[in-house]
């Protein structure tokens, strides 16, 4: 790694006691670097509850290939750094989503895919088995609105989501 | 078969078992049995040359807010011809005789029937809820269902 400032990178003033400004400049770097290894290799839980499935099934295939942005499904919530909740989640699938969520290891997001995990969708007013929005039960870093979403819409929302990961601080405090 | 001479068969066996046939209005006719031999009934359409329906296409409830009624749309793949059998509830306590071991397709709408409506299938090889969780309380199908406010902590 350079000893050299990155460009653009923010360098704070050196506080009293501290190793010097290499050190700062050392620590923003690692970040970067984290933050960069982390949004490249999304790999998201394969998991779909409803036909919102068959759209990102699509993105996953060749035609749209999620792959060229990292990210690949595995099988395993062990593995897996995101969940792309697709589809409808009912209070009997509820359970079984928060667990998978609890199963997935530090750090992870959830991207809430289509009308009916963002807010129930059709099923919003007269439904008494379905989860009116999966924010209920997760927290979600992107919601990607559709019914169900275009692959186009789904690989915005990984990208808004590397965004989201790029300005996160791991070693640093906040300037 | 023509629903008429289905219905006078089945009478003539059962005698006052089959309470009335309805054509108009539905399709295909339904034969209307007393809820305590729709089993013995269901066995005989099935076995009896004439009849032969082998195959159950649909079982189903029906809420008509002074009382429950179970409807079996029943056919058969040799003469090809299709009969629905209906059996009237009382609003409390629903009880029928299971028909899934005359035809093991009818196990999983039975349970169906059960988990949405409540009517209880007496005999049956294996009557749990199917679609809603195991500690749901009601039925949510029937006319008179409240919403709950809450499932385990999350807003319904």
């Amino acid at each position: 790694m350079s000893r050299e400032p990155a460009q653009g990178a923010v360098v704070p003033p050196p506080a009293p006691g501290s190793l010097g400004p290499e050190a700062h400049v050392m620590v923003g770097n690692a970040d970067m670097f984290v933050n960069w290894s982390r949004k490249s290799s999304l790999w998201y839980l394969l998991f779909a509850t409803a036909c919102c499935g068959i759209e990102l099934m699509q993105t996953g295939a060749s035609r749209y290939d999620l792959d060229r942005f990292g990210a690949v499904f595995r099988a395993s919530p062990r593995q897996s750094d995101l969940m792309i909740v697709a589809g409808t989640v009912t209070h009997k699938m509820a359970e079984r989503l928060k667990r998978l969520y609890d199963q997935m290891p530090d750090p992870k997001f959830v991207i809430s895919m289509g009308s009916c995990a963002n807010t129930g969708g059709p099923f919003y007013k007269d439904s008494y088995c379905v989860v009116k929005g999966v924010d209920l039960l997760v927290p979600v870093d992107v919601y990607v609105p559709g019914c169900p979403p275009r692959p186009e819409a789904l690989i915005d929302g990984i990208l808004q989501l590397q965004k989201i990961i790029e300005k996160k601080r791991n070693f640093a405090k906040k300037v | 078969m023509e629903p008429q001479a289905l219905f006078d068969a089945v009478k003539a066996k059962f005698g006052d078992a089959a309470l009335e046939l309805q054509v108009t209005g539905f399709r295909p006719a339904f034969v209307v049995v007393a809820p305590a031999s729709i089993a013995d009934i269901a066995r005989f359409l099935r076995d009896d040359l004439a009849m032969r329906f082998d195959s159950l296409m649909c079982l189903s409830g029906v809420d008509y807010k002074d009382r429950f009624a179970v409807a079996c749309h029943l056919y058969s793949m040799r003469h090809r011809h299709a009969i629905g059998l209906k059996a009237y509830l009382p609003k409390e306590n629903p009880l029928l005789p299971s028909v899934d071991a005359v035809w093991p397709a009818a196990n999983f709408m039975e349970r169906e029937t059960y988990d949405l409506f409540g009517i209880v299938f007496e005999g049956s090889k294996d009557l749990r809820r199917i679609l809603l969780p195991e500690d749901w309380e009601g039925h949510p199908l029937r006319k008179d269902y409240k919403y709950p406010d809450f499932y385990h902590g999350i807003k319904v």
